[in-house]
């Protein structure tokens, strides 16, 4: 057989490996992103939704916030303007999670049966991140 | 000062297109006055950004708080290597201090290439110029660093204390550098392109300019992980944020090149494949500057949304849909010079080395614009996170783990079981001996069994290159070992560099292995409660939460918690982590007032073997009952180390004279040698 025939073949495994991570790797580890309203829609459509992992971008509703702080369990409503859901977590929040100006989060979790997200992770993306508190 | 920058910008602005133009075109052709204007001018557009960057630096020294950047950014109290570092830590000034370093680079371009390609400089010139003009055009249309206020506040807002930290003031300029740098290549690339002399001059003419910056890239790297780790407090260095992965893609392509660029100049084959990969990689860099700078992609930090994005994105688009083009039309130019011979070669090994970082480098973007991607095609915005970029890229990893190995040791065109005998042996031996090791001391995990096999084979590998070649040395020369490394490296810098190269990326590997089993652990603690976590070495830590206490500093309000740290019972001193409330005062105690969130100071203790890693999440209820999380990180000592290596093996490779590892023989005469050329001593896979 030819070098380039064989080279081609080695080429042709390597290309199909990756190829095959990726899709194998999406279909495993993928993780819908959904805006509190998409989730609402999600959910009346399919019920079985409820057992499904996702994750869940909003604003915490200002003044939502109830840390518990010895028991490291943080309580707070998440929104999109129309549907707000009440999310509880249960660990450490990043400093930049507050609720003095609205904040964006993205809350990686479940929803239980009675309607809350048990997160089992929260990251707050302020949207000042990089730039100062603006002033009020 | 703010008017002495515009006047600045908007010169750099119309000397950029005014040279881009004529550059580009060829106007200069048969005309050495124009020639001479073209070729001198990015001087004088580094002198006009560099005036435009003094001039803020000058209002940010100067505490103009007029000028609204330096309101937004800066205050009275924040201490002045910060004030120095505040021109890149927002988006306006970050993308002035891009355009000139990018200036600097187009005029270093011009200077420090041989006039051998004179022909291809003012072509250079042209490139680079109308990058320059692009960055001065976004800010000067979009991002005006020298806007000012409709009234001065009588101080700014401070800069974020997260950016307040000594790796903020060295990651970004060296990331930038590395970043920025690849203009060079590309620029070099599209004046072979456009010259039309497409033999390997321009490749020569670049090899330096591509390890620059690639070294740089990798220095910014990681520092940029470094910072994350101490700065971040999450407990980690990489967390595969679409930011990070916009730094890592123009890396893995460039890599790539560095690798098959070897093959061009050695058997004249892949001439379309590279020109494609530096193009790309320069792509990939305007394409991380586009998803860090626009928002479109949602990552834990980025800049503040803006529509300066959409001013890289359409950079991007124009530059790809030309620069492909004009590829496209010299195709039939770029035919190779011979074929593939064998597959058992080390241009087959380069070849899949370079299908393995494409590879990677597809995949993590794949992962980065999946939700794009399936908001687009499926209507649903689907995520993958860290555990889809390591189930990809830890299989891809180790395959090319493996091949770093192989590269070196298999001969050119075609290697004969002679060849595979003498060289595959030895090495062979110590990835099974390492096998058998890690089965004996019962590690059972698959990826970690793998990666250090391949990584003891290719060790091996590295070794016995070094070996064979301070052996042959001390024989024909009767040098003593010590004498004869340094004399084999300094004279084979390329070949001898980039393997010190590959013991770095070795050391990164084992430790980014270790880290898979890392520990964590949280607890809420009165003083005089412990916790424990156990090491995976085997040995526990005991923390005792020993109280908080706090301080006014400079800037900022301190809470400190301190623990006092135990390793199986026997004390091992303290470790201290804060809460910090920066705040601005612009007059007496009373005008003090606090900016942004609290930000903590992790405390670490290092070793080799492993941190610990300390995080104080705050007190309950202002007593003196401490929220904490602990981690176990082990080897991360080892990805610092890591990455001075590489550096050191990236200065070795690139370190002036010394002679080029393929042309030295062509170009200087054998006999005008007063000892033979060192590769002929090598070991039989030289070159």
């Amino acid at each position: 057989m030819q070098a380039g025939k064989k080279f081609l073949i080695g080429a042709a495994l390597i290309v199909g490996s990756v190829g095959f991570l990726i899709t194998e790797g999406v279909k495993e580890t993928g993780v819908y992103f959904l805006t509190p309203t998409e989730l609402a829609a999600k959910t009346t459509a399919d019920p079985s939704f409820y057992d499904v992992g996702f994750k869940v971008g909003g604003k915490v509703v200002p003044g939502s916030i109830r840390r518990d702080a010895a028991a490291r369990q943080v309580d707070f409503r998440v929104t999109d303007g129309a549907r707000t859901y009440p999310v509880t977590y249960r660990g450490l929040v990043p400093d930049t999670f507050t609720d003095e100006n609205e904040i964006e989060v993205i809350v990686e979790g479940r929803l239980d049966r009675s309607g809350v997200i048990q997160a089992t992770d929260v990251l707050a993306k302020c949207g000042s991140r990089y730039e100062a508190v603006p002033q009020a | 000062m703010t008017l002495l920058g515009q006047f600045a910008l908007w010169t750099a602005l119309l000397l950029g297109v005014t040279v881009g133009a004529l550059g580009l075109s060829g106007a200069w052709r048969g005309r050495p006055d124009l020639t001479a204007v073209v070729t001198r001018a990015p001087a004088a557009i580094l002198l006009a950004c560099a005036v435009a960057a003094l001039a803020l630096w000058r209002g940010i020294i100067g505490h103009d708080f007029n000028i609204e950047y330096v309101a937004a950014y800066t205050s009275r109290n924040l201490p002045t290597g910060f004030l120095v570092s505040a021109l890149w830590a927002g988006q306006k000034g970050s993308l002035l201090f891009w355009a000139v370093v990018l200036s600097l680079f187009g005029a270093l371009a011009q200077w420090l290439t041989s006039r051998r390609y004179a022909d291809l400089l003012p072509y250079v010139a042209g490139v680079t110029s109308i990058a320059v003009a692009f960055f001065v055009c976004v800010m000067l249309f979009a991002a005006n660093p020298f806007d000012r206020l409709a009234f001065t506040p009588a101080d700014g807002r401070g800069l974020n204390p997260q950016l307040q930290n000594i790796g903020m003031i060295v990651h970004p300029p060296m990331l930038y550098l590395g970043y920025i740098s690849i203009t060079v290549p590309f620029a070099f690339a599209i004046a072979a392109l456009l010259s039309g002399r497409l033999d390997t001059g321009w490749i020569h003419a670049i090899r330096k300019w591509t390890l620059v910056s690639w070294l740089f890239l990798s220095i910014g790297i990681t520092l940029g992980m470094w910072w994350a780790y101490v700065e971040l407090g999450w407990g980690g260095y990489w967390a595969w944020d679409p930011v990070e992965n916009a730094s890592l893609l123009p890396w893995l392509t460039m890599t790539a090149f560095l690798h098959s660029v070897m093959i061009q100049e050695k058997r004249g084959m892949l001439k379309r494949w590279n020109l494609m990969l530096i193009v790309g990689t320069f792509l990939l860099s305007i394409f991380g500057t586009f998803i860090t700078r626009s928002g479109v992609i949602a990552s834990v930090h980025s800049f503040t949304q803006s529509n300066v994005g959409w001013f890289f994105l359409g950079f991007l688009i124009v530059s790809a849909v030309l620069s492909y083009t004009l590829l496209y039309t010299r195709w039939p130019k770029l035919e190779a010079d011979t074929r593939l011979e064998s597959v058992l070669s080390r241009e087959a090994a380069f070849l899949f080395n370079n299908l393995l970082l494409v590879g990677i480098a597809f995949s993590v973007l794949w992962g980065t614009l999946f939700p794009i991607l399936s908001e687009a095609v499926k209507g649903t915005k689907i995520t993958v996170g860290p555990p889809f970029f390591n189930r990809v890229n830890v299989p891809l990893g180790l395959l090319l783990l493996g091949l770093t190995g192989v590269g070196p040791l298999i001969a050119w065109r075609h290697a004969s079981s002679a060849n595979l005998k003498r060289q595959f042996v030895a090495p062979t031996a110590v990835g099974l001996l390492v096998l058998a090791a890690c089965l004996a001391t019962g590690m059972r995990d698959l990826y970690a069994v793998v990666a250090l096999t391949f990584g003891g084979f290719t060790a091996g590998t590295i070794v016995q290159e070094f070996w064979r070649g301070v052996r042959a040395r001390m024989r024909m020369h009767d040098e003593a070992a010590p004498l004869a490394l340094a004399r084999l490296m300094g004279r084979n810098r390329r070949r001898y560099g980039g393997y010190v190269v590959h013991v770095g990326i070795l050391i990164y590997c084992v430790a980014f292995a270790g880290m898979a089993f890392h520990r964590t652990e949280e607890a809420t603690l009165k003083p005089g409660e412990a916790i424990e976590v156990r090491s995976p070495f085997g040995h526990t830590y005991t923390l005792t939460h020993v109280g908080l206490s706090q301080y006014d500093e400079l800037n900022r309000t301190v809470t400190a918690a301190t623990m006092a740290v135990a390793v199986d019972g026997r004390p091992a001193g303290m470790l201290t982590s804060e809460k910090r409330q920066h705040f601005v005062q612009p007059g007496d105690v009373s005008t003090r007032r606090p900016t942004f969130e609290p930000s903590t100071e992790v405390g670490i203790r290092s070793s080799l073997r492993e941190d610990l890693y300390l995080v104080f999440a705050g007190a309950v209820d202002d007593t003196e009952t401490a929220v904490y999380r602990v981690n176990v990180n082990p080897l991360v000592w080892w990805v610092w180390a890591g990455g001075v290596v590489l550096v050191l093996g990236g200065l070795i490779t690139m370190w002036p004279g010394g002679g080029a590892l393929v042309t030295a023989p062509r170009r200087v005469p054998v006999a005008a040698r007063v000892e033979p050329a060192p590769q002929l001593v090598g070991a039989e896979g030289a070159p």
